[in-house]
């Protein structure tokens, strides 16, 4: 199964910031990530993963970088090598994490910042619509003006990270 | 005569049943989000469908990357709870109504809506969250449920428009079915959210809350959104929105607004609801409350109210 993988063909949502469109492509490429992580809905298999992870991993044939991005949980690396989320995050549960703290790791902000940013009205859009900086268009909510600055995800906790009561609510299954 | 009496849109957040099935209902944080769903529960109990039709998606449940349907409508007899790495979710099965699957199955797939069939399905919180917001936590669910699964994992997703339209051929399906059933009909997902990548916890109020005007005076409008449109504006995951097109298809062009909610977050998400009524079935509702009917106060408060939050929410 060892195709010579050909260079993404740049679709006009990769200009979307901070996204991975799981579309045909990635799909095809991640088939192995997405059924290995599949495979964690049986707790046998989650067993015989947490005891010899590079062994489990095997059955399933991913390409090196699959599997170092596997190996390392990074979730990032994951999506772009054609991962989906709803798959990944079966590899977050076995780990005993919530969709939330794997969103977190992925903007590369703290747990507490994340969930304070949330509470605070979440991303904003501004800013976050095109990594190239292009007038973007909406039906719904006009035209968002060309950015100059290259708007990288914006920085988690910039609604000002309040301390207080943030819900031990934090349940798993987030 | 079966007849669609009325649409609802839903987010189907799985923290949401987390909050449910953990008994944290009560905890501020989730109270904000709950609390804007005691009138629907109210509405629901009043309206007492006899069949529901809840069009959501699967989270990897049910399907993996193996087969990945556009649409694929439950025809079975019952749908249990998927385990979704945490044990299936302890809701009641969700008992099916296969004879009217069925005949909306042949109607739209004559009417070229390609659907996959599915004889065996267990069914994620897509399906039972909202159930669970509409209907609380009974003991069995109160009616049958005819599961619409649509794929909005692997892009693309059907478009905003194909989902309208077969809502529109839904319709048609139902009102040709020969038995006198209620059915309401629910549009589940989103509202803005991102749980993927660097850019994950985006929320767009401005883009919901337009959808949400839209979704009641101008759906036609929604049904121009392209895909890129959706994840850029509303988050990747966002796309969800697009089965709530599905439920407006199969209501009337013009329809009243009985009651909307809309708070941030649950968890990653933007949480959002509507109840669209057929205009004569509002009215009548609204005539009813302020004649001499025999209801009791309470159901006529009831009904006032309803007709508050139409006004409330223009
Ligand atoms: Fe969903």
């Amino acid at each position: 199964m060892a195709r010579k993988e050909a260079a993404r063909k740049e679709q006009e949502y990769d200009d979307i910031p901070g996204t991975f469109v799981f579309d045909a492509e990635r799909s095809l490429r991640g088939y192995g990530i997405n059924m290995f992580c599949m495979s964690l809905m049986k707790d046998a298999n989650r067993k015989a993963f947490k005891a010899n992870e590079p062994e489990y991993l095997k059955q399933f044939k991913l390409t090196p970088e699959q599997t170092e991005a596997v190996l390392k949980r990074d979730y990032n690396r994951m999506l772009e090598l054609g991962g989906n989320i709803y798959f990944t995050a079966k590899l977050g549960a076995t780990d005993g994490h919530s969709f939330r703290h794997l969103a977190a790791v992925m903007t590369g902000s703290t747990q507490d910042d994340y969930a304070a940013m949330m509470l605070a009205g979440g991303r904003s859009a501004e800013g976050n619509r095109s990594k190239s900086g292009r007038r973007t268009t909406s039906i719904l909510v006009g035209s968002a003006k060309p950015t100059s600055a290259r708007p990288k995800a914006a920085k988690a906790g910039a609604g000002k990270s309040k301390s207080k009561s943030r819900s031990k609510a934090r349940s798993k299954r987030g | 005569m079966a007849k669609i009496i009325a649409g609802v849109a839903s987010s189907h957040v799985p923290a949401i049943g987390a909050a449910i099935d953990n008994k944290q209902t009560e905890e501020p944080y989730w109270k904000r989000v709950f609390s804007g769903f005691e009138k629907s529960k109210e509405w629901m109990e009043k309206a007492k469908p006899d069949v529901a039709i809840i069009v959501y998606n699967d989270h990897a449940s049910a399907f993996s990357v193996e087969i990945v349907p556009t649409f694929a409508l439950g025809c079975a007899a019952e749908f249990p709870p998927a385990d979704e790495g945490w044990g299936p979710r302890p809701v009641p099965v969700v008992k099916g109504h296969p004879e009217l699957a069925s005949h909306i199955a042949q109607s739209v797939i004559l009417d070229e809506f390609d659907l996959t069939i599915c004889n065996k399905m267990e069914v994620d919180h897509g399906l039972t969250v909202p159930m669970n917001l509409l209907f609380g936590s009974p003991q069995e669910w109160p009616c049958p449920v005819i599961p619409l699964a649509v794929n909005v994992v692997l892009y693309p997703p059907p478009t905003a428009h194909r989902c309208y339209m077969l809502g529109k051929a839904i319709r048609k399906a139902v009102e040709s079915y020969p038995e006198d059933l209620r059915v309401v009909v629910f549009g589940t997902g989103g509202m803005s959210h991102q749980i993927s990548g660097p850019r994950a916890g985006l929320i767009n109020s401005k883009f919901d809350k337009a959808f949400l005007d839209n979704l009641s005076k101008d759906p036609k409008k929604l049904t121009r959104i392209s895909h890129l449109e959706f994840m850029r504006e509303a988050g990747a995951e966002g796309i969800e929105m697009v089965m709530w097109l599905i439920m407006r298809g199969a209501l009337d062009d013009k329809v009243e607004e009985t009651y909307r909610f809309y708070t941030v977050p649950a968890s990653n998400t933007a949480v959002g609801h509507i109840i669209l009524e057929p205009k004569h079935r509002a009215a009548a509702k609204a005539r009813k409350a302020s004649g001499k009917s025999r209801r009791p106060a309470k159901m006529k408060r009831a009904a006032a109210r309803a007709k508050t939050f139409v006004r409330r929410s223009k």
